[in-house]
């Protein structure tokens, strides 16, 4: 096939990412955006494959086969619970394809390249390998492989400036002596080891904001490949996906009223030693109810809004979640729910997992069209969400979550909070609302407690 | 590389970006988690790339290999990709 001819059905592509990712802004024609996505990414690879004086075909059709296997099990096989590091890891291996690609050229190409392809590569390897490295370590921590809190050690930021500082020290080395194979195996290890030590200090629950960013580096290091070989589908579709990584990372931001900077270095989450020492927050007056008195609540509510929180993922109680909220619905109850952008561990998640529930999206309200009303709402159901319900969040200039915009769910008439246990919440700091007069605690696993709410609202 | 071909090659680099940004804006947050990984999956274009690699050399050598695994993981971000997303859009069918 004629560059040229390669060259415009690339441009049909890169149209067909873009109108897919416009489809969707509504849930009604998303699904249709996503397979013109595919289309856009069929015609490409097809095209790639018909460009003039490719061999090795036996190959090519191997590993494709293989990832297609690999990845459609994974796919297959995910809880929608465990979607966040699923993202995350499949993330992880476009980098690793970026990365391992650079690698190929500068394999392939002894004789030198110019400086701007020279750099782009080496950008490539470097974001592509931590990207990868870095989307393995969030997956870990997403899984409870490694410590969901931030891992801290003495000079642990220094350490990491010396890496950065290496690296590029390398990178010069390097357009000194394009072929010198140690100098790029070098970098290579140090571009998979920053990935690695960058997300060690970041807490479970700021793995929203990482996830996105990561996410921005994949299509930053794709950019950069299409850059070195100057294939525009790369180029475009790569600034594409870094635009979405970088606009969710500040969505983020913003929902928890942080800094990237912040973010990334501040080891949000670490366990204060004084609170870890005793195990449990001054309890104040809060103390848990009975199953029985809270479905009295339940039952003699008007209005109701349920807040979800990662503990409802956790617990996997999205279904009995929905069935709960069915039965009042038929009761007369007015049931909606408020979603805060940060619940969960990836933007969206809550969602997600109430769409597998069936719950009709009309439902689903942002925190910004709901928080007016919690003043007038009957009975606010919190289920396994913590911090982002905190009023310290409003109150208390020295919370560390002082600033962060917050559900108001404390200007109920009643909050009913579902509670794994009196542990402190993922930001390491004790919540007020849980000891407040119009609060009812219900300790115990959350879909046990939803089911055994159910089972005494039917009597 | 001429100085041509990077300049051509920053202008669609900078639009696209601008361009990314406006579509992103419009998706609200209930479809963010099918938008990240729907991204996610369009990122494994970068299997272009890997093809180029492993189909450039002429006979078997250490640049197959390596073109050989960027194949698999590319592939792997590429088809796992959608078919979550897929998985996911399916669920918000109401």
């Amino acid at each position: 096939m004629a560059v040229h001819t390669i060259n415009l059905i690339y441009l049909v592509s890169a149209t067909l990412f873009m109108l897919g990712i416009k489809y969707l802004s509504s849930p009604r024609t998303a699904k249709m955006g996503n397979l013109l996505s595919m289309i856009g990414m069929a015609a490409a690879i097809g095209a790639t494959l018909a460009t003039p004086g490719i061999h090795g075909f036996t190959l090519i059709i191997i590993g494709v086969v293989i990832g297609t296997l690999i990845g459609g099990y994974a796919a297959i096989k995910v809880k929608m619970t465990a979607m966040p590091e699923m993202v995350a890891l499949f993330n992880g291996c476009g980098g690793a394809a970026s990365a391992l690609v650079a690698l190929a050229e500068f394999q392939g190409n002894s004789t030198g390249f110019d400086s701007f392809t020279l750099l782009t590569l080496l950008l490539s390897l470097i974001i592509g390998g931590l990207t990868f490295t870095g989307s393995v370590m969030a997956y870990a921590k997403l899984q409870g492989m490694v410590s969901t809190r931030p891992v801290t050690y003495p000079g642990q930021q220094v350490f990491n400036g010396v890496i950065v500082l290496a690296t590029v020290a390398l990178s010069w080395f390097l357009f000194q002596d394009p072929g010198n194979i140690l100098v790029l195996s070098s970098i290579t290890v140090l571009s998979l080891g920053l990935g690695v030590l960058a997300v060690l200090p970041i807490g479970g629950a700021d793995m929203p904001v990482i996830i996105c960013l990561l996410n921005a580096y994949s299509g930053l290091a794709v950019s950069m490949t299409g850059f070195a070989l100057s294939n525009n589908a790369l180029i475009i579709t790569g600034s594409l996906v870094g635009a979405s990584g970088i606009f969710l990372t500040k969505i983020m931001c913003d929902a928890m009223n942080r800094s990237l900077a912040n973010v990334l270095f501040s080891a949000f989450g670490k366990v204060d030693k004084s609170l870890a020492a005793t195990g449990e927050i001054p309890a104040g007056t809060m103390k848990g109810y009975e199953v029985e008195d809270v479905a009295t609540i339940l039952a003699n509510a008007g209005s109701l809004i349920i807040v979800p929180g990662y503990g409802m993922a956790a617990a996997q109680a999205q279904h009995a979640t929905r069935e709960l909220a069915d039965y009042l619905g038929e009761q007369g109850v007015e049931v909606r729910y408020a979603i805060h952008p940060v619940a969960g561990r990836m933007p969206g998640h809550m969602n997600v997992l109430l769409a597998e529930a069936d719950v009709p999206y009309e439902q689903l309200f942002a925190m910004d069209d709901i928080n007016d009303d919690f003043a007038a709402t009957d009975v606010v159901l919190v289920i396994g969400a913590n911090d982002v319900v905190n009023p310290a969040a409003k109150t208390n200039p020295s919370s560390p979550i002082y600033g962060m915009p917050v559900l108001d769910v404390e200007k109920a008439r009643t909050v009913i909070v579902l509670k794994r246990s009196l542990n402190v919440g993922f930001a390491g700091i004790e919540n007020e609302l849980f000891s407040m007069d119009n609060t009812r605690m219900l300790f115990g696993d959350a879909r046990a407690s939803l089911q055994k709410l159910l089972a005494a609202l039917k009597k | 590389m001429d100085t041509g071909t990077i300049i051509i090659g920053l202008t669609m680099f900078v639009l696209a970006c601008f361009a990314g940004a406006e579509l992103i804006a419009k998706v609200p947050p209930t479809l963010h988690t099918p938008l990240m990984s729907g991204s996610n999956a369009i990122s494994g274009i970068a299997i272009l790339g890997a093809l180029l690699a492993t189909g450039h050399p002429e006979s078997f050598n250490s640049i197959s290999v390596i073109g050989f695994l960027a194949v698999i993981f590319a592939t792997i971000n590429v088809v796992g990709g959608y078919m979550v997303t897929h998985r996911m859009l399916q669920m918000f069918k109401k």
